[in-house]
């Protein structure tokens, strides 16, 4: 089962967190596929078509705290599984992970 | 036994078993309970005219498993899972995997309940909504929600390995016990089927202490199921209840679950075989289950646990030694009827009246049930009759001599 793994943290706490350990061991694990920390969400642009019309916009600003702040890749046996994976992750302690499987087709 | 009384009968003992059988071996939890349904039926209509099989169990088995095969063949996206299905046979662990993931805590808790009163008590959606006041559209899209996401996240079909079972199994207690408490006030058949799970889950894992402690809890406090209300649903207090009615046998079963070992429900089902084996509301020894709680407060610190512990100092050392531990419990327990309710006790017991009447009031205003205002309206009549009859003259009188100066026929 495959699960993307969204990393929110709150932008402007400064965490010493080094995921390289976790990375290395869920890649060694054969469990993390592929994923990447992202740019501040002030660097983000979002994008609608509304009538035929392209709406560009700086954003989005979200009244939540905490952003996505980066993802992975994870292919798991079960959901036990990757909440074992995610309970791993240096920013577990003071972020919040979301687990969201794939779309199966069924 | 008539055929249908046959039915009947496996159906109680052995519907959750091939449930669990099915849904462990279809992954399918929908196509398992027609199946398991559509098995019942068939047995109903086929054993008056052919007779009762000599193992109904495994009759209605193959039945339900024969079914699901064939609506696995008619689609070939289903080829594992008809694999798996024409392998595999009963594991005893079934049921116990199957309780599990009802209680898994990526489930909200709302649908963990509804999925274990479903899955494994067995009852319809109707019953469900019905009994935790939802309506019956609402509880069929939680109770779809819930399967859909097992399937769809893949929660495991199993009983978590040991490193887990400790985060999990408090879980799958409160559920049930949660269950119990919804059967509590009046809803008989949820408290019947929280014990069964409870039995359940003790066969199933004999060496749990904490689920031998939370099988005591709910058996003492249903032995007392009979004697808790009279004829009209009104409370009838602890204290008060006459205790030829109590369940003997529930409570003899619950003494031979305590452990002593110092655990939540081991120490609630101490407190409770405290009061189940005390011969009188007087013999009840106070000062030990004060201990008790304190023990259970330093080890579940809840404000809940504080105020049934003031309650027990009061019996023990008296009504005043515990009014400053309630004004302690004020802030974190506004809005709690039981609050106030134990307030005006011990004020009435202390010979206030009037400052009892005024915490019946406040208690009459939170109370959330009917009965419970009934019983709070009565306490406070005995309150009213004991205030001091030359207080209450002095007041008419008092009273009557404003009004009469205002009418100015008097002088």
């Amino acid at each position: 089962m495959k699960y993307l793994m969204l990393v929110c943290v709150d932008e402007h706490v400064e965490e010493d967190a080094d995921p390289e350990p976790w990375i290395t061991e869920m890649e060694s694990r054969g469990i993390r596929q592929t994923g990447n920390r992202l740019q501040p969400i002030a660097d983000s642009t979002t994008v609608r078509v509304r009538n035929g019309e392209v709406l560009i916009a700086d954003g989005p600003f979200a009244e939540t705290k905490e952003q996505i702040g980066g993802f992975d890749i994870l292919e798991c046996r079960d959901l036990d599984e990757a909440i074992e994976v995610a309970a791993k992750h240096p920013a577990a302690t003071f972020g919040t992970l979301e687990l969201r499987p794939f779309w199966s087709g069924a | 036994m008539t055929p249908d009384e046959a039915a009947a009968t496996a159906f109680t003992e052995q519907r959750r078993r091939i449930l669990a059988t099915l849904i462990r071996t279809t992954g399918d939890w929908d196509l398992a309970e027609e199946c398991v349904q559509d098995a019942f039926e068939r047995a109903l209509s086929r054993w008056p005219a052919e007779g009762v099989p000599r193992n109904p169990g495994a009759w209605l088995t193959t039945t339900a498993r024969n079914r699901a095969l064939d609506r696995l063949r008619r689609d070939a996206n289903h080829a594992t899972k008809l694999r798996r299905l024409a392998v595999e046979t009963d594991d005893p662990n079934d049921e116990l995997q199957l309780l599990f993931t009802c209680c898994h805590p990526a489930l909200p808790l709302e649908a963990r309940v509804a999925l274990t009163l479903h899955t494994i008590a067995g009852l319809s959606t109707e019953q469900i909504a019905a009994a935790l006041l939802v309506s019956s559209s609402t509880m069929a899209q939680r109770l779809s929600r819930a399967k859909r996401k097992i399937r769809n996240a893949a929660i495991p079909y199993r009983v978590p390995p040991p490193e887990l079972l400790g985060e999990r199994l408090p879980g799958v207690l409160a559920v049930i016990y949660l269950v119990f408490n919804e059967g509590y006030s009046g809803r008989q058949q949820l408290a019947d089927e929280a014990i069964r799970l409870g039995r359940l889950l003790r066969h199933l894992m004999p060496t749990e202490t904490e689920v031998r402690g939370l099988l005591a809890l709910m058996l003492f406090q249903h032995s007392r199921a009979r004697a808790r209300a009279d004829e009209h649903g009104d409370l009838i207090v602890l204290e008060e209840q006459d205790r030829s009615r109590w369940d003997t046998t529930l409570i003899a079963e619950g003494l031979t679950l305590l452990t002593g070992t110092g655990s939540p429900y081991q120490l609630q089902a101490e407190i409770a075989a405290g009061h189940s084996t005390a011969r009188t509301a007087a013999d009840t020894d106070w000062p030990r289950i004060v201990q008790l709680y304190e023990r259970l407060g330093a080890l579940v610190p809840s404000p809940v646990v504080a105020l049934n512990h003031a309650v027990a100092v009061a019996m023990a050392d008296g009504p005043a030694a515990a009014l400053p531990l309630l004004d302690a419990l004020d802030p974190t327990l506004t809005g709690y009827y039981l609050l106030p309710a134990t307030r005006a006790d011990l004020l009435r017991r202390l010979g206030r009246p009037a400052e009892a009447a005024a915490e019946y009031d406040r208690a009459l205003a939170l109370a959330p049930t009917e009965a419970e205002r009934r019983f709070l309206s009565r306490r406070r009549r005995s309150v009213e009759e004991v205030v001091p009859p030359i207080v209450a003259s002095v007041d008419r009188l008092r009273t009557r001599s404003v009004d009469d100066g205002h009418d100015g026929r008097t002088h």
